[in-house]
């Protein structure tokens, strides 16, 4: 008797509860930045590519999603000729955003990207590549690394001495 | 074998190593930059630290420097003492403190011997604040890239290029922490060795150049055992493909040949199988009369059979296909119609090389045997241009003096500061006769510039003084009798003394001499032994298979339909003779993979697979048969030579090759056919499956990108390609235990990523790999001919005034075929030129001469040759763009 009457005070207590489920799609969840959705390539406060094709999240994913091809452009900067990203074989792991020395690669709380087509889920850099830094606003890799790219000589990194003059023995 | 302790473990190591090699070979991972197995021990970074004791009731023991520490019977030391441990991590925090953050974009990232050791060390975060040093790099030619900034002034790459390699142009300037490692001025690298920088420093100051233009990181690339080749020494290699494209040649190390080395030509030579002159579909040529057609691999079989009817096959064979490719040929064509598809010079050259090795008394010598030889003689040959890894090894000749000075000072030979101090001491007993100065020729005790019939004469001089070594030099204001009276008396003090020679002059003659002088040494008790140098990777191989020379073919006549195998003519015989014999031939088929004249000629052209995507076997000059795999499978519809004339024998209505499966059953055949041939099939594993676990694969654990490299063609991932030819995989899976020598596929360890991880793959540091080393000599000095005779003279051709004797003039980047079809070799190839000597009395540097050979009138810029002796003009040999000539010829300059 006692167990029904508490069953039926259950059902009472959760008809009157707030919802957990919502409406979706017409209602969308809080997810917050750092959930491990649709994948981006982000660009530096410069506005420049900040991938620099260093092959890392290829080695890191799982399931060797991720193909890419290094070039090295006429302004010293080294960036994806082709990138791609077979989201139909990812399992939004993170691992390759962990792996990314310049903060390029992101997970973003977008996760709408169902397809009928197994192929329309191969993503290139066209559809990777966001205009902004994502998630991470300040970081730019050039500014630490000792290349020289245009507008950054030697020497004129974050903490960096001017070249050495090869010539002088002064100490 | 002195036994020692390393961390309370008894250890038996060979004798005279040092502790860091003893450590490195008793399995121990030790931290080291200065050392490398090849230069030895200079105590330069001090990465290499250990505790050593007293005794085993010592407890306080003192620190050494394992590199310079020698490993005598009882040393007890510990690697993880905690002080030692902390005095590493601080060398490389120091080491670091000027590294750029650089990884990402560096191209040595993922094979840095510099990443590996600061993990080995525990040196994680960066704590020091303050500025780092800067440095400008340099440009330095097409092969090599620079980045100063991350130098850790180890001075391995001066210690290699310069004290090694015997460079002059690569150095260190400056002083205290802005040493910089390069040269005076921007400008490429001038040794022939620059490339082995990229492996010999540590971290990525100095990397491939041409792997820049299509960087890719080590585990990603598909590599496999394969063999050079640019040239007749059978260097291994172990080049690397990404996304279908030939990527870099990396050195495979084999004990004795190559040791750790490879010369640019081999290093950089790769990308012709990259090159816009691939032949990528089968081709109706139609002679260059109209447009070549493509055609389907049917259609163009179809096509053959058509051809295939009529009377008489004649198949040319080629030194630049591999042994297999040759036989399947000549199996096609009958042994009675297969012609080797050599030059008359190249022919007889072989033949007399052949003859010499197999009839004669003394043996081939190994490189590395060359190397160690206590005196040797070099007769006719620039084998910095021919044989560029011979020099490097005769090279070795000052140090092997010097080794042994140095057991008189109780000098350990690892100890390259001391070693080298003394090798300074005295020129080592290396004597050179060639027709001009040598790159080499720094090196000699003696050198002697003259023409052809000279150097006989010199030949002829150096016997008469073995045969009476008392008697007094003929006439020692002579030069040629004075060197050579000087080089006999070093040859006779010499325990194992080496002849060199080789067929870059086109001139028998000379083989014979050295063959005679060797003969004369062994006759004497000496270990001698002839190290005969040949032009490509497969002339021994057809030298032994006996085949006639391309000339032969031609004598025959018009012929009715003509198989001609990667192979271009018009290097081989007088263009205007082979045009017109291919014009007179009814049909004319050529396999090959790059488009040649030939092919031009042709009326159907077959698209090979290059070397680096067939397996192969391949002789090199000292007699050895090795055995190639392929790197990357050929794009369909191109195929492996063999395999192509096994479709055309089908196609033409016959079955007597379809029993063969693989290349195993063609070289069984051929080890049944051809005796010299007869063990080539002990030479690898069976290409059945090695394991139970499979195949050994291709590719790394870490290859990256598998299910999305195809993915913009197909989202579904294709299957790994079948390799019936190799006991390898196109795959990451497959057998995961250790690879047999011959079979290895990587050098990579855990926690050894860079090529220095080799030590785990040998029976000790600089040692035999795994205990033997692959390969299989197919030569021994049967003693049949006891070859004493030497050649007659020679008359010197009467030369009127102005008028110059051609001799051949080789050149490593210039005059091998298949290197030139990559863009960076192409670049250091000179321009087209004639050589004159110095005071030639007709012409300066740069100045343009016009030239009459036979009927040809021809302008040409001259190039001061040092050395090169009056009456001569030198002739670039294959270089393009230089009016086709057939040596021996006399040039008439025309004022
Ligand atoms: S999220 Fe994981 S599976 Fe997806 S690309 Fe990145 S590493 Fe690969
Ligand atoms: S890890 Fe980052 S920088 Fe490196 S290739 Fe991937 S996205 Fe680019
Ligand atoms: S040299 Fe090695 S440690 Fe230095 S930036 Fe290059 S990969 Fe990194
Ligand atoms: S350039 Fe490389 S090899 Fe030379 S000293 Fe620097 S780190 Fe060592
Ligand atoms: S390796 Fe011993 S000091 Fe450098």
């Amino acid at each position: 008797m006692l167990s029904i009457l508490r069953t039926v005070g259950e059902v009472l207590r959760h008809t009157f509860a707030p919802r957990e489920t919502i409406q979706y799609p017409e209602q969308k969840p809080y997810l917050a930045p750092r959930f491990r959705g649709r994948i981006i390539l982000s660009r530096d406060p410069d506005g420049k590519e900040r991938c620099v094709a260093c092959y890392l999240c290829s080695a890191a994913c799982p399931v060797d999603c991720i193909a890419l091809q290094a070039v090295h452009g006429e302004d010293g900067r080294r960036y994806p000729a082709f990138f791609r990203i077979n989201f139909s074989r990812c399992i939004l792991c993170g691992f390759c955003e962990e792996a990314c020395p310049t903060l390029a690669i992101q997970l973003t709380p977008d996760y709408e990207m169902c397809e009928y087509d197994r192929s329309k889920l191969v993503y290139e850099k066209e559809d990777l590549l966001i205009s902004g830094p994502g998630k991470y606003p300040g970081y730019n890799f050039y500014k630490e690394a000792g290349l020289a790219i245009e507008g950054k000589d030697k020497g004129q990194a974050e903490n960096e001495s001017p070249p050495v003059d090869v010539r002088s023995l002064l100490p | 074998m002195p036994t020692i302790y390393i961390d309370n473990r008894p250890c038996t190591v060979a004798a005279g190593l040092n502790l860091l090699q003893a450590c490195l070979s008793s399995g121990f991972d030790l931290p080291y930059f200065c050392w490398h197995p090849a230069l030895g021990s200079v105590g330069a970074c001090r990465q290499c630290a250990v505790k050593r004791f007293k005794d085993e009731k010592d407890t306080r023991g003192e620190l050494v420097m394992a590199c310079l520490t020698p490993a005598d019977e009882g040393t007890r030391i510990a690697i993880n003492d905690p002080e030692a441990v902390q005095f590493r991590a601080g060398v490389i925090e120091w080491l670091m403190l000027n590294h750029p953050h650089d990884c990402p974009v560096c191209d040595e990232g993922g094979e840095c011997h510099l990443q590996d050791m600061t993990v080995m060390s525990g040196h994680t975060y960066r704590r020091s604040r303050f500025p780092k040093r800067t440095h400008r790099n340099q440009d330095l030619g097409p092969f090599i890239n620079h980045e100063m900034n991350r130098c850790i002034q180890c001075y391995r790459c001066v210690r290699f290029y310069h004290d090694y390699a015997g460079g002059t142009d690569l150095n260190v300037f400056a002083c205290h922490d802005h040493l910089f490692f390069g040269r005076f001025e921007d400008g490429p690298l001038e040794s022939e060795f620059s490339g082995n920088l990229v492996e010999i420093c540590p971290t990525g100051v100095f990397t491939d150049r041409t792997f820049k233009a299509h960087s890719s990181r080590k585990w990603d690339l598909q590599t496999a055992p394969s063999i050079c080749p640019h040239c007749g020494l059978g260097c291994n290699t172990l080049p690397g493909e990404r996304y279908g494209e030939l990527r870099r040649v990396r050195n495979r190390y084999h004990h004795q040949i190559n040791g750790y080395f490879l010369c640019d030509r081999g290093r950089y030579g790769y990308e012709y199988a990259n090159s816009d002159r691939r032949i990528r579909q089968p081709l109706q040529v139609r002679r260059g009369q109209a447009p070549a057609t493509p055609l389907t691999a049917e259609a163009a079989l179809a096509q053959w059979a058509a051809m295939a009817k009529g009377a008489g096959l004649i198949g040319i064979g080629s030194p630049r296909a591999s042994l297999e490719a040759n036989f399947a040929l000549r199996r096609l064509v009958g042994a009675e119609n297969f012609y080797a598809g050599l030059s008359e010079p190249d022919a007889c050259g072989l033949e007399t090389v052949r003859a010499i090795l197999t009839d004669g008394p003394v043996p081939s010598a190994t490189l590395q045997g060359a190397g160690l030889s206590d005196a040797a003689l070099v007769l006719g040959e620039d084998v910095t241009q021919t044989a560029p890894l011979l020099a490097l090894n005769l090279r070795r000749l000052r140090y092997r003096k010097a080794a042994v000075m140095a057991a008189g000072f109780q000098l350990p030979v690892w100890n390259d500061a001391g070693v080298r101090e003394l090798a300074q001491l005295n020129l080592p007993n290396l004597f050179i006769a060639a027709p001009h100065a040598t790159r080499l020729d720094d090196e000699a005790a003696g050198t002697l510039h003259v023409p052809v019939p000279e150097l006989l004469r010199f030949a002829q001089s150096v016997a008469a003084v073995l045969d009476a070594p008392e008697a007094p030099a003929a006439d020692p204001g002579d030069p040629v009798t004075a060197l050579a009276w000087q080089s006999a008396q070093a040859l006779l003090k010499a325990q194992r003394p080496l002849v060199v020679a080789g067929m870059a002059l086109g001139e028998p003659a000379l083989l014979q001499a050295a063959a005679a002088i060797a003969a004369r040494l062994k006759a004497m008790g000496r270990g001698a032994e002839l190290c005969l140098c040949v032009p490509e990777a497969g002339s021994m191989g057809l030298a032994l298979m006996q085949a006639r020379a391309l000339t032969a073919a031609m004598a025959r006549g018009a012929a009715d339909t003509l198989v001609i195998l990667e192979n271009d003519l018009w290097r081989r015989s007088a263009p205007e003779k082979v045009k017109a014999w291919l014009a007179q031939a009814r049909h004319v088929v050529v396999l090959d993979h790059l488009a040649t004249a030939t092919t031009a000629a042709a009326d159907l052209a077959l698209p090979a697979a290059a070397p680096a995507e067939t397996a192969g076997t391949w002789v090199n000059n000292e007699g050895r048969a090795q055995r190639a795999y392929a790197v990357m499978p050929p794009a369909d519809p191109a195929r492996s030579s063999w395999r192509w004339l096994q479709a055309m024998a089908r196609s033409a209505g016959r079955v007597d090759l379809n029993g063969w499966q693989t290349i195993d059953d063609v070289a069984a055949e051929l080890a049944r056919t051809l005796p010299p041939f007869q063990t080539i099939t002990e030479l690898t594993p069976a290409v059945t499956v090695p394991t139970a676990a499979g195949k050994l694969p291709r590719q790394s654990h870490r290859y990256s990108g598998r299910t999305a490299m195809n993915a913009q063609r197909d989202v579904h991932e294709p299957k790994p390609p079948a390799d019936p030819d190799a006991p390898l995989a196109f795959s990451m899976e497959g057998f995961d235990g250790p690879q047999p020598p011959g079979l290895t596929t990587r050098d990579w360890t855990p926690g050894w990523n860079s090529e220095q991880a080799l030590h785990k793959f040998q029976g000790e540091t600089a040692g035999l790999l795994a205990h033997h080393d692959p390969g299989r000599r197919l030569i021994a000095p049967a003693g049949k001919r006891q070859s004493l005779q030497m050649p007659p003279p020679a008359a010197s051709p009467k030369l009127a005034a102005g008028e110059f004797q051609l001799v051949p003039l080789h050149f490593i980047f210039g005059s091998e075929e298949l290197s030139m079809a990559a863009p960076a070799v192409a670049l250091r190839a000179p321009k087209p030129h004639v050589g004159l000597g110095p005071d030639n009395g007709f012409a300066v540097d740069g100045q343009a001469v016009w030239l009459r050979i036979g009927d040809l009138l021809t302008e040409q810029i001259v190039r001061i040759v040092p050395g090169l002796a009056p009456g001569l003009m030198g002739w670039p040999v294959g270089l393009a763009g230089m009016p086709p000539i057939v040596l021996p010829a006399v040039a008439r300059v025309e004022q």
